[in-house]
């Protein structure tokens, strides 16, 4: 395995750097070209996204100077970068883009995107040429495993954003939004983005109401919703499922009689409060009655924090897996070592043999079909004896460090001109190839 | 051979029963689907059971264990079609119990108990029990939802997500289950009470409705709480706790209804 890969992350360099770094979807084709070009690299590719900028070789000898690419190619001084870049070879290497693909390196660990975001890389290396044999049985393989992991462990089932806690509680009281109204009381930033969000799992109609009239009108408008005068709010908030609350209000503004007016007239159909606003607009004693969910700021965070903290335990169940495939890969890759090898063992005694058929068949005269046979089969079986132990040996030091050792060994005795081996593996499928995210 | 086909069933109920005590604590989709392709299983064996009691003409539409195995798979019946229309497994979590505990009760080897009076029309006595088993099975579907709707209610309440949030259906998919079961059972129910009423005149030795009958008060009772329950969740939206307390006082008036057989003169059983 000579896999060698170099690059930096959100943990090991500031944005400053990163952005340095950063290469625009347009060149990596051409970036992936001159990474190629460069000493001691058979096969390269670029992962560059918001968070990380990580270059994945296949090298001829094991020791590209992949530091000295990235000076060259981005024009920077080695003390800029340097202290910020982490170097991986061989099994390490394969283990880091495992964690990569799998998103256990991610900033949000199990977030989705990165996966994408590999694949396309990929997809573009392997479009123009950057990725061949090597890399791409690599990265199919780290494909599966972010595939293995995503399907038996629950490192990317909840959700860790507010906003996204907030539609997994309101489908968990409405089941489908589809046709909910949602009802923004106060247009901050913060309802914004969690509108946005219920409007995107397919809520229906938006209502919005400010003490500022005009800002209620620009922020309906932006959902094509509807604004509504801030003191019509009591008369027409029961109208809404889901009511997201942020006015700056001193004091709560929903109390416990508004929620059972609202319930009498939804005929006590359930009503999701979302407050974020600090103090809360919505007071305690609402979300005692029946039908009523009041979820403030402090309970969002608390269910992201709990949701985090499974996400932690998840991934150590996903590292588990990552060091088996990594060591599984590894195996495969030792014992793909010594094919061309043993092939071409294989080749050599068979060339020896028919050569010394060919030389002593003047000698022994006309030989009948049976004699022919007879021949074959002692030839051959001479040959299977000699070849037997050295292909044992070659098998077994396959799964040893001292692979490599043998099959020099192996070759300088029998003087083998072993042939690269021949590198086509299935590709990845097409419909594994990501969009970027 | 019914009562060994009701005996495999039984045997597969045991899971669904088993899982419906793990589910209260923890989930597991493995298990879940295990309970519910056991409980599929079960319904087979249970079909199989009832068609050959059926066929044998050994069926005796009045005996207790008859009524007790039919029921369990009315119930179960209607736990399929739920599962059919919303993919949930976890009204099984009240359902199961029930169902295993009245296939326990019928597969016993003992000599069923007959109803005691003479029945002339025996078409009317077909009716009432299926009507009113039928009317049951939704009552009892409709009281697992209620007490689901409340579990997952306080779950949500409560702001600390545990994985039976997850397990439960939303809020809103309980509250369906629930009140469908409502609508479609009280119609039965109701039938079911009128047909008893055809059988109970037309029968020599009862010949009228005596409603100072143990049977017939619980019986009226159940069905104004029904009712009633059908009523407020029609006029008032009820839901969650105080529709939970009116499924319970239902269930639990259905109940006496049922152990009301052993007191009632017009509607007694009796060892045959």
């Amino acid at each position: 395995m000579r896999y060698q890969l170099i690059g930096l992350n959100h943990k090991s360099a500031p944005l400053e750097v990163r952005e340095r770094l950063a290469i625009p979807e347009s060149r990596l084709p051409d970036t992936c070209r001159d990474l190629t070009a460069f000493p001691g690299i058979e096969e390269g590719m670029v992962i560059s996204t918001c968070n990380r900028v990580e270059i994945v070789t296949h090298t001829t000898n094991g020791h590209a100077d992949l530091r000295a690419f990235l000076h060259d190619h981005f024009h920077l001084d080695a003390s800029a970068l340097d202290p910020h870049l982490y170097e991986f070879r061989e099994k390490d290497a394969v283990r880091h883009l495992f964690r990569v693909a799998a998103s256990l390196d991610s900033m949000v660990v199990g977030e989705a995107q990165i996966l994408g975001q590999v694949k396309e890389a990929y997809a573009t290396a392997r479009a123009v040429g950057a990725v061949r044999g090597q890399l791409d049985q690599l990265f199919s393989r780290a494909f599966a495993v972010a595939k293995r992991v995503r399907s038996e462990t629950a490192v990317g089932s909840s959700s860790v954003s507010i906003a996204s806690v907030a539609v997994e509680l309101a489908k968990k009281i409405f089941g489908t939004l589809q046709g909910k109204n949602v009802f923004i009381v106060g247009a901050g930033k913060m309802s914004e983005l969690a509108a946005r969000h219920l409007m995107a799992h397919g809520c229906g109609s938006i209502f919005v109401a400010n003490r500022t009239y005009e800002r209620a009108i620009g922020l309906a408008q932006k959902f094509d919703g509807q604004a509504i005068k801030f003191e019509d709010l009591y008369n027409t908030c029961d109208r809404a499922d889901i009511v997201i609350t942020s006015t700056g209000a001193p004091h709560a503004i929903f109390r416990k009689e508004h929620g059972e007016q609202f319930l009498s007239r939804r005929k006590n159909r359930p009503m999701f409060f979302i407050d974020i606003a600090v103090p809360r607009d919505v007071s305690p004693d609402m979300g005692k009655l029946d039908g009523i969910f009041t979820y403030d700021i402090d309970d969002l965070q608390q269910a992201v924090a709990g949701h985090i903290a499974d996400r932690r335990k998840e991934a150590e169940r996903a590292e588990a897996i990552i060091a088996s495939e990594v060591e599984k890969f590894e195996a495969r890759q030792s014992t793909l070592d010594v094919v061309p090898t043993i092939v071409s063992l294989q080749d050599h005694l068979e060339t020896i043999r028919q050569a010394e058929i060919d030389r002593v068949r003047g000698r022994m005269g006309q030989l009948t079909p049976e004699q022919e046979m007879a021949v074959e089969a002692l030839t051959r079986g001479i040959i299977n004896k000699v070849m037997h132990t050295p292909i044992t040996t070659l098998k077994s030091a396959a799964k040893e460090s001292e692979a490599t050792t043998v099959v020099d060994v192996v070759k300088r005795l029998f003087n083998l001109q072993v042939k690269d081996r021949d590198v086509h593996p299935q590709p990845a499928k097409k419909d594994e190839v990501g969009t970027r995210q | 051979m019914p009562l060994l086909w009701l005996r495999f069933a039984l045997g597969c109920y045991f899971i669904g029963l088993v899982y419906a005590f793990v589910a209260l604590s923890r989930t597991s989709d493995l298990f879940s689907r295990i309970a519910f392709h056991a409980a599929s299983m079960g319904m087979v064996f249970h079909f199989v059971s009832l068609t050959e009691t059926f066929l044998s003409g050994q069926i005796v539409w009045a005996s207790v264990h008859n009524g007790e195995s039919l029921l369990a798979f009315l119930s179960m019946t209607f736990f399929m079609v739920i599962y059919v229309l919303y993919k949930t497994t976890s009204p099984g979590v009240v359902v199961f119990p029930v169902v295993f505990f009245l296939t326990f009760v019928a597969a016993l080897d003992e000599q069923p108990v007959l109803l005691t009076a003479f029945v002339s029309h025996k078409g009317w006595l077909i009716a009432h029990i299926i009507l009113i088993f039928t009317g049951y099975a939704a009552l009892i579907l409709s009281f697992g939802a209620s007490l689901l709707y409340l579990i997952q209610e306080r779950r949500l309440k409560a702001k600390k997500p545990t994985s039976l949030i997850g397990f439960l259906p939303a809020l809103e998919v309980i509250d369906q289950i629930g009140y469908r079961s409502l609508l479609l059972g009280f119609p039965f129910m109701t039938l079911g009470l009128l047909t008893g009423s055809v059988v109970a005149i037309t029968t020599p030795t009862i010949g009228r409705v005596d409603f100072l009958d143990p049977k017939i008060l619980l019986s009226v009772l159940m069905w104004a709480v029904y009712m009633v329950m059908v009523f407020t969740r029609w006029n008032s939206g009820w839901r969650g706790r105080r529709a939970a307390i009116l499924a319970s006082f239902a269930f639990v008036a259905a109940l006496a209804a049922w152990a009301a057989n052993y007191f009632s003169a017009m509607h007694r059983f009796g060892t045959s």
